[in-house]
């Protein structure tokens, strides 16, 4: 019993320590983003990479969100007769809740995944001693990009993936099951309020920092082998996952 | 004709680094002379690149401190320890040059950080590194267009772009053809020589680091076994030294790393290894 007990509360004190590390890393380098020299390009190569590079993608996940979402709904609310409110449905659903959610998911397979791999292969193949030999900080010119770009891009992409998924329940919903097109939007603009935008974009933005801080982490501190980069990737994936889900928990809570 | 230097560029007391139960480099004094070439020498696994990344600030040392020209580099905060990088340079093992920069960009680097040069100056001032290394011609090249020795020679040119007081090498001409070798080990010696720049290298090439040398240590097991100029070393009486430099295989350092007899260890084994 008492091995057991000493066992999970060395687990917990390792998890404790490893959120520490995580967050003294992004924090320190946020921090040495508020000190010149400023440098715009590596931002702007990482924003390009992660927001253009991501773009696609998002917009098809959003496509087929709000077709799956048209349907499904179109089907529940038939039933009560109240398929006018269809609109509504759609447009609630993925701005409150599908946007932030899938869009956080869409961008840690597509760039979150990257992010860690690069960061780690820059570690084993010594570019991260390389550049603080040449008195550049790796923080500030690795990780700071990359946490910034993923925390900016995010509401961006959500944003882009909340448009395209209403226009295409739209087209499933009005086009294919015949629903009044009036009736579709005039919903959506009398049960859409500002709160539902901001807790959308709220939760992009802290959604897009968590993903930037995990996936720096697990690159900055994988192991310096192949496996080990390889591991951290999947690692990173499955935590950053995790840690939207978790906060999408709390924040729907907080917004409710 | 070793210079001698009086003035200490590089200084350690009581360095140590443990990993877990492994000691990498026992307790131990230096003093590298400014302004010539120390060359680290050891067998593999002597503790000769841990050595070197302690001295130039990557790796925190378990016990000891470090001088850098007069600054204590193991109590520097961070931002510190950067600005004082300004004054090093260091050419890596498998020469980390950044895959997503080209050879040009790569060798530029470190003026377009931290100068105000104008980008015609830093184009000639690059493809002039560039000619030392007999590379002018490939800047359009991404690194993974080069070949292992190319990287290194760039890697080089990175280096040294800035002028650096102090140019660490870890293995400068390992992965080199005879030639490139030659062109590396002398261009480290002239540079050293005319500009004054402090060259630490790390090697187990016993010729060609005994030749350029103006002052050698030797290390083996994580210790200093022997420290001198290069005739010293020569006329070391020292069987590890001796075995050392004359490459053999049988003597005070045992080629194998195994503990137990061969043939007891061959008879026991009825399985793998656990």
């Amino acid at each position: 019993m008492t091995a057991i007990l000493g066992r999970i509360g060395r687990m917990a004190l390792g998890i404790v320590a490893r959120a520490g590390d995580l967050l003294l890393l992004a924090m320190q380098s946020l921090a040495l983003g508020l000190r010149p020299p400023w440098r715009l390009r590596p931002f702007m190569e990482q924003l390009y990479a992660v927001g253009v590079g991501s773009l696609v993608v998002i917009a098809v996940t959003g496509a087929f969100t709000g077709m799956v979402l048209a349907l499904q709904g179109y089907y529940t609310l038939a039933k009560f007769g109240s398929e006018s409110l269809l609109g509504a449905g759609v447009a609630l659903s993925i701005i409150r809740e599908l946007g932030p959610v899938l869009g956080a998911f869409m961008l840690i397979g597509r760039a979150g995944s990257a992010i860690t791999a690069e960061i780690g292969v820059m570690r084993v193949t010594e570019q991260i001693d390389a550049l603080a030999m040449m008195a550049v900080n790796p923080k500030a010119r690795v990780v700071l990009p990359r946490l910034v770009a993923t925390t900016l891009a995010l509401p961006v992409l959500v944003a882009i993936f909340d448009a395209v998924g209403i226009l295409a329940g739209y087209v499933v919903g009005v086009d294919l099951l015949g629903v009044n097109p009036g009736a579709f939007w005039a919903e959506i603009q009398a049960k859409t309020t500002g709160e539902d935008l901001n807790e959308g974009w709220i939760k992009a933005l802290v959604f897009g920092f968590l993903i930037g801080a995990i996936c720096t982490w697990m690159g900055w501190r994988a192991k310096p082998t192949t496996e080990g980069v390889a591991a951290a990737t999947t690692h990173a994936v499955v935590l950053a996952s995790l840690a939207v889900l978790i906060a999408d928990y709390i924040m729907t809570s907080f917004f409710l | 004709m070793p210079r001698l230097c009086l003035r200490v560029m590089l200084r350690a007391e009581n360095l140590s680094k443990r990993f877990g139960d492994l000691v990498a480099v026992r307790p131990m004094d230096l003093a590298i002379p400014a302004g010539g070439v120390t060359c680290i020498m050891g067998g593999s696994g002597s503790g000769k690149t841990t050595l070197l990344r302690m001295l130039a600030g990557l790796l925190a040392p378990t016990t000891g401190r470090i001088w850098f020209d007069g600054h204590e580099i193991t109590a520097l905060s961070e931002r510190e320890l950067f600005r004082l990088r300004r004054r090093m340079g260091m050419v890596f093992q498998y020469s980390a040059l950044l895959n997503s920069l080209n050879v040009y960009e790569n060798v530029a680097f470190p003026l377009k950080e931290h100068t105000d040069l104008p980008e015609s100056v830093i184009a000639k001032v690059v493809a002039m590194k560039l000619e030392q290394v007999g590379l002018r011609g490939t800047e359009h090249l991404m690194p993974s267009e080069l070949s292992g020795g190319m990287m290194k020679r760039v890697a080089f040119a990175r280096a040294l772009v800035t002028d650096p007081d102090v140019v660490f090498f870890d293995e400068p001409t390992s992965g080199l053809d005879p030639i490139s070798a030659g062109v590396i080990t002398t261009l480290i010696h002239e540079i050293s020589e005319h500009t004054g720049m402090t060259a630490i290298v790390v090697t187990h090439d016993v010729h060609a680091g005994l030749a350029i040398a103006d002052h050698v240590l030797i290390m083996w097991q994580g210790e200093v076994i022997a420290r001198g100029t290069p005739d010293e070393i020569r006329a070391s009486r020292d069987p590890r030294v001796r075995q050392f430099i004359e490459g053999r295989p049988d003597g005070p350092i045992p080629f194998s790393r195994s503990r137990t007899p061969y043939w007891e260890d061959l008879i026991s084994r009825t399985g793998a290894p656990r």
